[in-house]
């Protein structure tokens, strides 16, 4: 089991050139999860204690807005990540997460691996980076949707 | 089964391709809110429709005027023309009050057109952005009709909302019988969409096509295709693999108004679709 | 007697009264004649009937935003250069109707002009012109489209192209290599001479119809000291042109320099006047008006000059892509001298002059080309 976690690992392009000496620590922050279809993942201002590898399905990123009911700013599917609000204080989720199909994942403890970055800070800065990378695309992403560049230009 | 041969490219009907050819509105038909296809019959009965994909008309209301508008129909139909357009300024919004039997001149088909051969043996990844799409159907009708030439073909097309998805059924039937991989996200969601919310990025960056023998054919906001370029290029297609459609003001068509002059080109006549290193050099640079 | 047509590589020599009577032959002819005449201060192009309404005697000081006439010492019928008009306004008409159409019963049909060709003679082309035309000619005739207008009355214009042996203040066809002598496109080419009391025109030949037309007149074959005299003037001339321009991998070089700061600096002076899109003799753009009448019955289709230096050129989708004078300039420039070449094989500038004189503020297309082509040396070195 732990085997074929760690080669999902190694071979997820996230992990591309990770020092060799973290990856076990990392493999074994990790295990196998599977969600049902409609299923709430976590809940804005859930403790966020952990990050996912999503392996298959697709998991709506929402926000309940009074009058609209619960809106869906963004969808993270196979071979993407989902949550980062682990990385910074008061760590808590600031969406809701919830599938839209039945979906597979890989569950992190960041709680844990935040622990170990505070202690081993190479690894905390090998984290960070991947994780910035992430955060500035899902950045160019939404503000390309707030440009909405399909609308009327009148 | 489409029939044009590659060099040829039919250049209208007519001797003086200033003077507009008279069609009648056959049919019109709501795509969405702001977004309708219609089809054309020629006056003159014995004309044929020939186009190659990518080409636009130009179509002229009158009294009113004359705007380019990209042909979305397939290009195996001789007796019918369609195009599809949004109803956003005087002309087009006189157009979607057109009804059937009304008449509309026709002045064209003008323009490069999408490659038809290159693709032979390859897989295809179209990325496709709102009314884009539309110019990007003839080419669609074209490929599926010889499914078998190509190997993996995925469509990537992301809309405003759910409800501005274009040609749902077609997308459906090929989809179902001809393999087409069609991934369709969204920039904003309605309560019930279940599909990809986001932008058509991140969606190239994970297609399913082999970037070493895959030809790309791009048509959408140019900031939406700016994007799509960084994430192919990303991925290791090359330049000469992807082709754009481009649009700028038209005003003859013809290539000497100048109007949509890009760069080094005429977007009438060197476009509207580009092959990307022959503009490689400008896209992108603001205001040129 | 009809005296025999000469032979194309004699050189002739016409007196100016020779002139006046080839322009009447012209004229019996059925051409309509046209050449430099003067008005309001400048020369410009009009009907010409006798060589009396040259503009004999003047001369042209040109500069940066600056055209004054000048009397000459001598009499020379084409003591000058070039003038705001070019001769593109015969063959490319700033405003011109394409067709009507009419509505009846709620049905509409379109009905093309008719036109009729007329046979010009343009008298005092200059060689940058000839190119001019030769550059408008690939525009509208060798494209995948020909303009029907522009070949109806490109062809059949008999041409009395004239060297230029005084360079105007902002010339630089030498650069340009599009004169100061004329080389081809023209039917007779003239020299103007006026040396110790002397006044005549060595003329070339350049086509039959050419020769035709000069055996219409009386004339001397040219002597040789006269011949090499006159060539002379010609070559001193290409070595005082007012302005340069080194064309070497210009349009390499401003590719490079697409995002020059240089544009900015630019912008701040030039004002989107579009004088100098008028003013050129190889500028094309042009835009299409649909116009209805009151009744809404009729509907005609205009074409007219513009320029990219208009607000909506680039109109698209709610906004223009070029906005500001900065990009507009830049398509402007760079449209002549680089995207030219790609389009069309060879640069859209001949070295007239006319957008220098002719700018408000005196904006120097040779200046512009020279401080971004310095720039990069400058760069270059600095290492």
């Amino acid at each position: 089991m732990i085997h074929t976690l760690e080669s999902v690992i190694r071979e997820h392009p996230f992990f591309q050139d990770f020092p060799e000496e973290h990856l076990s620590f990392i493999t074994g922050c990790a295990k196998n999860v599977q969600f049902p279809e409609k299923h709430f993942i976590f809940l804005e201002g859930d403790p966020a204690d952990e990050f996912y590898f999503i392996r298959g399905g697709m998991v709506s990123v929402e926000l309940v807005i009074p009058h609209l009911g619960a809106t869906t700013v963004q969808t993270v599917g196979e071979g993407e990540i989902l949550g980062w609000s682990w990385v910074s204080p008061p760590y808590r989720w600031h969406f809701n997460a919830k599938t839209l199909k039945r979906t597979r994942a890989l569950v992190f403890d960041a709680k844990c691996l935040r622990a170990k970055c505070e202690e081993d800070h190479d690894l905390g800065f090998e984290m960070l980076k991947r994780f910035a990378s992430i955060i500035t695309s899902r950045l160019d992403a939404t503000r390309l949707q707030l440009l909405d560049i399909y609308g009327h230009n009148d | 089964m489409a029939t044009m041969i590659e060099n040829e490219v039919p250049q209208g009907l007519n001797a003086d391709p200033m003077i507009p050819q008279l069609y009648r509105v056959d049919r019109v038909r709501d795509e969405t809110d702001d977004t309708f296809t219609f089809s054309l019959v020629p006056e003159n009965g014995e004309a044929k429709i020939s186009f190659l994909p990518g080409q636009f008309n130009m179509l002229y209301v009158f009294g009113t005027g004359e705007v380019p508008i990209s042909i979305s129909g397939n290009p195996a139909m001789t007796s019918v023309l369609e195009h599809t357009t949004r109803s956003v300024g005087i002309v087009t919004k006189a157009m979607c009050l057109l009804k059937p039997g009304d008449q509309i001149g026709v002045r064209g088909p003008f323009g490069s057109h999408w490659p038809l051969n290159e693709e032979n043996g390859r897989d295809l990844v179209i990325i496709s952005g709102g009314i884009g799409l539309a110019p990007l159907r003839p080419v669609l009708y074209f490929l599926m009709a010889q499914r078998e030439k190509y190997r993996k073909i995925v469509l990537l097309y992301g809309a405003r909302a759910p409800e501005d998805i274009l040609f749902k059924k077609e997308l459906e039937r090929w989809r179902g019988k001809f393999d087409l991989e069609v991934q369709v996200t969204v920039d904003r969601a309605a309560s019930g969409w279940r599909g990809n919310v986001g932008v058509v990025t991140p969606l190239v960056a994970r297609a399913p096509f082999d970037p070493s023998n895959t030809v790309a054919l791009l048509c959408g906001p140019e900031v939406m295709m700016r994007y799509a370029v960084m994430e192919l290029q990303k991925r290791g297609v090359p330049h000469d693999r992807m082709y754009l459609s481009m649009e700028r003001n038209m005003k003859c068509a013809l290539g000497y108004c100048g109007h949509c002059q890009y760069g080094p080109g005429f977007v009438c006549k060197d476009g509207p679709v580009y092959r990307f290193d022959q503009i490689v050099s400008v896209f992108g640079k603001s205001e040129v | 007697m009809t005296p025999k047509a000469p032979r194309f590589n004699n050189c002739l020599v016409l007196s100016p009264q020779q002139l006046d009577q080839l322009l009447q032959v012209l004229t019996k002819r059925d051409y309509e004649v046209l050449g430099p005449t003067i008005r309001e201060g400048a020369v410009v192009y009009d009907h010409v009937s006798s060589t009396k309404d040259l503009p004999v005697g003047w001369t042209d000081e040109q500069a940066g935003g600056k055209y004054r006439l000048k009397r000459r010492e001598d009499d020379a019928l084409f003591g000058f250069v070039v003038g705001a008009h070019s001769w593109k306004k015969f063959v490319f008409p700033p405003a011109m109707r394409l067709w009507q159409a009419h509505r009846t019963n709620g049905l509409f049909q379109i009905v093309p002009e008719t036109r009729k060709a007329t046979k010009f003679a343009f008298i005092g082309v200059r060689a940058c012109e000839l190119h001019a035309l030769s550059i408008q000619d690939k525009v509208f005739l060798k494209g995948p489209y020909v303009d029907s207008i522009y070949k109806l009355h490109r062809e059949n214009i008999f041409i009395v192209a004239v060297d230029c042996v005084q360079p105007g203040g902002t010339c630089f066809c030498a650069s340009m290599n599009t004169g100061p002598k004329a080389a081809t496109g023209f039917d007779l080419a003239l020299t103007e001479v006026l040396h110790e009391g002397r006044h005549h025109f060595i003329v070339r030949i350049g086509t039959k119809a050419g020769a035709d037309l000069i055996s219409q007149v009386p004339h001397e074959e040219a002597a040789a000291g006269d011949v090499e005299f006159a060539e002379n003037l010609v070559a001193e001339a290409a070595k005082h042109m007012g302005r340069s321009l080194d064309v070497n991998g210009i349009k390499e070089m401003l590719y490079r320099n697409i995002e020059h700061v240089r544009w900015d600096q630019v912008a701040d002076r030039c004002l989107s006047c579009s004088n100098c899109t008028m003013v050129c003799p190889t500028c094309f753009c042009s835009t299409v008006e649909d116009l209805t009448d009151l009744s809404g019955q009729q509907a005609e289709r205009w074409r007219k000059w513009d320029s990219c230096f208009t607000t909506d050129f680039s109109y698209i989708h709610g906004s223009s892509v070029r906005s500001t004078p900065r990009s507009k300039y830049r398509q402007w420039m760079m449209h002549k001298l680089a995207y030219w070449i790609d389009q069309f094989g060879t640069s859209g500038c001949v070295g007239c002059g006319r957008c220098i004189t002719w700018c408000p503020v005196g904006i120097d297309i040779t200046e512009e080309a020279r401080v971004m082509r310095e720039g990069e040396t400058l760069a270059s070195a600095a290492g």
